[in-house]
């Protein structure tokens, strides 16, 4: 049951009959909230936001460049359960997951040689509820240290 | 039992009439102005949108932005070159869609540029040329008179500047991704990147070639331009990216050309700052010949859009 409304309302906001509501307001959680966990790090401008369902995953690839600082800040909208990323480099080893480190939003990085990442973000569920799963918005942001 | 199906019937009853009010908005959004119809003419099956729209907001790929390109440069150690930049004289010549998305993109990389090296005399005259930009794509809010006003109050103060930069960049991304125009988002990407690729490529001196980090950075840019053509093919039935696609895709092969090597990685997190180093990876090389092939190319692509 709780698989098929799961679906359901992954099917509707894919087929947009909510989406550009929901986009909406990713826009303006992404703004307000979510780029306050860049803290001192220049946000680079870009835009990476979506509605996600509990259980449900994104993947973001990006090339980080050496002899830069970065700071990647992953956040869910209220009501979600805690967002769990991975950070993988070119070859799939794993970098950094946070969820041993108490699911925390952000993380600091530099590289000794440019390389491509991928980021894995995931909805974690809540233990044992079989009600309607939550969804909202995630939203994947970068910065720098601007020298 | 019974309860959960009273429960799924009403579920699948609200459902249908969201789906029914997603009809009539997306009738009423056709009401277009003539730029947005230019890029987005093309009407999708349901099946592909769906598909695209996955694609686009599931899977993403993100390009460095003409601010992190403008950071980039600077952390080379080189010089600000004005004559590298679009003129701002230009912005009269844009009146398409494509073009005016191009310029965006290739103007905010100069307005970054500008920003990143203090070249305060060409901060405004930048975002007045994005924001021309901006208003003839119809993106609201992206740029306005507050923020050429903000930009000028705080001319000297670097941190502003920068942060309006990064906003007008995020706002005009944001606007396009809620209003369902990727194609434009893609095009203002390329159009920034492209400029960022032309401006570093023409600061390298051939004299100073080898061990040069500019070069370096260049090299590097071999991942992103495969990440741009990868974005652009999503929307390869768009007119205006299908003509951007050829020469892009010719630069790739130039790029192919450049040697880069993979290796697993390791963590060293500094414990003081908190910031974790990533040891080891990809090296590339370059020979001056391909090199010198990516600069023409790219300068060629560069110059038909900003005629």
């Amino acid at each position: 049951m709780r698989q098929l409304i799961k679906v359901l309302i992954v099917a509707v906001v894919l087929a947009g009959g909510t989406g550009n509501v929901a986009n909406a307001q990713c826009k303006g959680f992404a703004k307000s909230l979510c780029k306050k966990e860049l803290g001192a790090y220049l946000h680079d401008g870009n835009y990476h936001a979506a509605v996600l369902v509990e259980g449900e995953e994104a993947e973001l690839y990006k090339t980080f460049y050496s002899d830069m600082e970065y700071r990647v800040a992953i956040c869910g909208a209220d009501g979600l359960p805690p967002i769990e990323f991975t950070i993988f480099d070119s070859t799939g080893k794993i970098l950094y997951n946070n969820k041993g480190d108490g699911y925390k939003k952000f993380w600091d990085f530099k590289l000794e040689a440019s390389q491509q990442l991928k980021i894995v973000v995931k909805v974690t569920t809540f233990p044992g509820t079989n009600e309607i799963p939550a969804s909202g918005c995630v939203a994947i942001m970068f910065g720098f240290i601007t020298k | 039992m019974n309860k959960k199906l009273n429960y799924l019937r009403g579920l699948i009853l609200l459902i249908v009439v969201t789906l029914c009010f997603s009809v009539i908005s997306c009738k009423s959004r056709q009401n277009k102005t003539e730029a947005e119809k230019t890029i987005t003419e093309k009407k999708q099956p349901n099946a592909e949108l769906l598909e695209q729209y996955k694609s686009a907001e599931k899977v993403f790929n993100a390009l460095p932005t003409p601010l992190e390109i403008a950071q980039i440069i600077k952390g080379t150690g080189a010089t600000f070159d004005e004559t590298l930049l679009n003129q701002v004289d230009n912005q009269s010549n844009y009146t398409t869609s494509k073009s005016m998305a191009l310029n965006l993109g290739i103007y905010t990389c100069d307005l970054s540029f500008a920003s990143m090296y203090d070249q305060t005399t060409h901060i405004v005259n930048y975002m007045s040329a994005a924001e021309k930009m901006a208003k003839g794509l119809g993106i609201m809010d992206a740029i306005d008179e507050n923020t050429i006003e903000k930009l000028e109050q705080n001319i000297n103060n670097r941190d502003v500047i920068m942060e309006v930069v990064s906003e007008t960049f995020l706002n005009s991304q944001s606007y396009l991704e809620d209003d369902e125009q990727h194609a434009v988002a893609a095009t203002i990407i390329a159009g920034g990147f492209i400029e960022g690729l032309y401006i570093s490529t023409n600061l390298v001196d051939m004299k100073k070639f080898k061990g040069n980090k500019l070069v370096s950075t260049i090299i590097d840019q071999k991942m992103s331009v495969d990440d741009l053509v990868r974005l652009l093919e999503t929307y390869s039935d768009n007119a205006a990216i299908q003509e951007l696609l050829g020469p892009l895709k010719d630069l790739k092969a130039s790029f192919d050309k450049v040697e880069r090597s993979k290796a697993p990685s390791q963590t060293v997190l500094d414990p003081k700052t908190g910031v974790t180093e990533i040891k080891g990876a990809a090296r590339g090389e370059i020979k001056p010949e391909t090199f010198l092939e990516i600069r023409n190319k790219v300068t060629e692509i560069r110059n038909v859009y900003v005629k």
